[in-house]
């Protein structure tokens, strides 16, 4: 089974990844835990909330809005990074866990790399699938580069100078 | 300045430790170029046309005579002897080697000084007047505000992979703009209405290729709320700012495309949310952060223009001219700020030596409580200068070649390095700058002229704020050939104004010509009193236009 970090440590993971194109050429959604693209997801809407095993992908430009309704049914949202210097994800993973109080996971896809953990960490991202061509216990010391933040985050919304 | 307390040098010290990883991974091929880039880049870090490009922070471009001492020391250990000051009032390094970064950041580190930021498409550092806490016009000290922003951007884990990059000035100066917030992402105006203070916020200035003035997006915020109305516009332009097209990226082009009113609805609604939310600030927590800068101890004692000084600018015809050129007048009666302008002819605007690092440490310690200050002009100003004690330090500045009395006229021109240095540039600025200070080199006719602001970038990018010029100098290249083209009107003083494009392009050896001709129309047509700008304003584009290309003259 596949690697991915969770809660700040190495785990095996059970769900798959279809993207639009993944998923045009199955016949039928696998069984199983799956990530599905919003617009599938929009789609199917109601059949896939009674699984349970369902999961939706932001891609960049699709915002947490559009799933505002469906949250609560929601154990997971990913979002895909295409590449990893487009920061909208950041922007849509702290919406989802400061605007919308979404208490699931938030999984990071795509061109998630080592350096950039500790800032998706602090915005609400707790899952990180790692690209497949980087070994993954050296990405997990990008969680812990600083002991010190100045500002707030999902995690303690307190600046430094209120922490006391 | 702004007083570090132990956390501050801990995040430091972590930092160093992260790019010192960094770049072991990038030399071990671990990290490719591509992903290399951003890191070394919100280090401070470009990859430039002969070598690296390291661009140190200077805060509010505040320096102790020991950061004085150790940019000196690192000029002299892993540079070839000089930096140079930048417009955001910065400090560059032009050769350092890829592998010595992480020493230098770590000595660096030793001094509270860093590069966290200074490039990237990311938060740069926040910048106000150069004469924060010392001018008398300023409504109240803007530099705890800066502060607090300058927090709040440091390593902000949503804000680090904008579209792009993402400069904000803060200006507490009622009816100008030092701090060229009009041309800023963000500009912050503190403002004192009813009894309150509060910003007045404008959003999508900035110059470069596009070059515009910034529209009002929050016309009043009160001060609790500074932080929640910065995050909430940083959110808006995150989310939807150009990412397909990096010369469309900049906040601007959202804002112009979007309208200031749509652009304002989107902020107010993420606003909304924020509002009254856990970045509020409280009273208490402003006054802690104003606390957190040391206030010189000045003698309170002292009064303006003592015996002294009225004496020597009576009996010395040179201190008398640089005194009413280079010193500028203090909030603190008795003590002046003063103004070293590192324009020798010959060598580009805004450098220093380690030596001349060395020596300004010395003055600084000698005559200004150890601190001395960066500009956005590209000079050094000793900021609080007791008014008896400025003809002993004019000898001194005199014979270390610092005294020259031109600050604001022709000859102190804004430069970037241009493209000797850099590898972005069409053309090249720093002999332009020289030829002009070669050709203009008679200080009485200087002082006749005035000021005058010249400003020259060798591209687009317009790092010498060409713009803003009242005689801009573009660099630009046609088919391998380089040119200049001149713009004239642009403003950075009392406004923030774009000037206006005078027509085709010159050929190097024209500009100082056609600048001579410029200068001439002026001094036929000003009526008594009138500054270049004036003159230009009252007669607009075309009698300059048709001086600068006339045949006959």
């Amino acid at each position: 089974m596949p690697q991915i970090i969770k809660d700040g440590a190495i785990v095996e993971d059970r769900w798959q990844w279809l993207d639009a194109e993944a998923l045009a050429a199955q016949q039928a959604l696998p069984e199983g835990a799956v990530i599905v693209p919003l617009a599938y997801w929009q789609a199917h809407r109601d059949s896939l909330k009674a699984r349970g095993d369902v999961a939706v992908c932001l891609e960049p430009g699709e915002e947490p809005v559009a799933l505002a309704d469906d949250l609560a049914d929601l154990p997971m949202v990913a979002i895909h990074f295409p590449a990893f210097k487009d920061g909208r994800g950041y922007s849509y993973a702290r919406e989802l866990r400061t605007r919308y109080g979404f208490k699931g996971e938030i999984r990071a896809l795509g061109d998630v790399l080592r350096d950039q953990l500790f800032y998706l960490q602090r915005v609400g991202f707790n899952a990180f699938v790692i690209r497949a061509d980087r070994d993954i216990h050296d990405a997990l010391n990008g969680l812990k580069d600083f002991s010190v933040t100045y500002q707030g985050d999902v995690h303690d919304p307190r600046p430094i100078y209120r922490r006391h | 300045m702004y007083v570090y307390r132990p956390h501050d040098k801990q995040l430091l010290n972590e930092r160093v430790a992260q790019f010192r990883d960094q770049t072991r991974r990038f030399l071990d091929g671990q990290l490719s170029n591509d992903e290399f880039l951003p890191l070394r880049l919100q280090n401070g870090l470009y990859i430039q046309r002969y070598a690296p490009m390291l661009r140190v922070s200077v805060p509010y471009g505040m320096l102790s005579s020991t950061q004085l001492r150790m940019l000196g020391r690192i000029a002299r250990e892993w540079d070839k002897g000089y930096a140079h000051v930048s417009t955001r009032q910065n400090i560059q390094y032009n050769w350092p080697d890829l592998e010595d970064v992480p020493d230098i950041l770590a000595a660096l580190a030793e001094v509270e000084m860093h590069a966290i930021q200074t490039s990237g498409n990311c938060i740069r550092n926040v910048t106000t007047d150069e004469f924060a806490g010392i001018n008398a016009a300023e409504i109240e000290d803007p530099r705890p505000w800066c502060e607090i922003i300058r927090q709040w951007a440091t390593f902000n884990p949503e804000f680090a992979y904008l579209p792009r990059k993402f400069k904000i000035a803060v200006n507490a100066v009622p009816d100008a703009d030092p701090a060229l917030i009009g041309v800023h992402d963000i500009g912050v105006q503190i403002v004192h209405r009813g009894g309150e203070t509060g910003f007045q916020v404008l959003a999508g200035g900035g110059l470069g290729r596009t070059p515009m003035v910034g529209e009002v997006i929050g016309d009043f915020v009160p001060w609790p709320h500074l932080l929640s109305y910065l995050e909430a516009i940083l959110r808006v332009y995150n989310k939807y700012g150009n990412r397909d097209n990096k010369y469309k990226a900049r906040i601007k082009i959202l804002v112009k495309a979007l309208g200031a009113e749509k652009f304002r609805a989107l902020t107010e609604a993420e606003f909304a949310e924020l509002k009254d939310g856990p970045m509020t600030l409280t009273a208490e927590e402003v006054d802690v952060m104003r606390g957190h800068f040391s206030e010189p101890a000045y003698d309170p004692s002292l009064t303006n223009r003592p015996a002294a000084l009225e004496q020597a600018l009576a009996s010395n015809k040179a201190f008398n001219r640089w005194f009413h050129t280079n010193v500028t007048a203090h909030r603190q009666p008795g003590y002046a700020a003063v103004t070293l302008t590192l324009k020798k002819t010959g060598r580009a605007p805004g450098d220093l030596t380690d030596e001349e690092f060395d020596a300004v440490a010395d003055l600084a310690d000698q005559f200004s409580f150890a601190e001395a200050r960066t500009t956005h002009q590209q000079n050094i100003v000793l900021g609080d200068v007791r008014q008896d004690q400025l003809f002993p330090l004019w000898e001194k500045l005199d014979a270390l070649g610092f005294a020259t009395p031109n600050l604001k006229l022709l000859t102190d021109m804004i430069a970037c390095p241009g493209g000797d240095f850099c590898s972005l540039a069409n053309a090249k600025s720093i002999p332009i700058a020289e030829a002009i200070q070669r050709h203009f080199d008679d200080m009485d006719y200087l002082h006749d002229l005035g000021p005058i602001d010249v400003n020259i970038s060798g591209c687009m990018n317009a790092c010498g704020h060409h713009h803003i010029g009242h005689i801009g100098i573009l660099g630009v290249d046609k088919k391998g050939r380089e040119y200049y083209q001149i713009t004239l009107g642009g403003r950075g003083d009392k406004v923030s104004k774009i000037g206006e494009k005078l027509g085709p392009s010159f050929d190097a050896d024209q500009v100082v010509p056609v600048i001579a001709r410029l200068v001439d129309l002026y001094v036929e047509q000003r009526k008594p009193g009138e500054l270049f700008i004036d003159t230009y304003e009252r007669l607009g584009i075309e009698p300059f236009k048709e001086r600068a290309y006339a045949t006959d003259h």
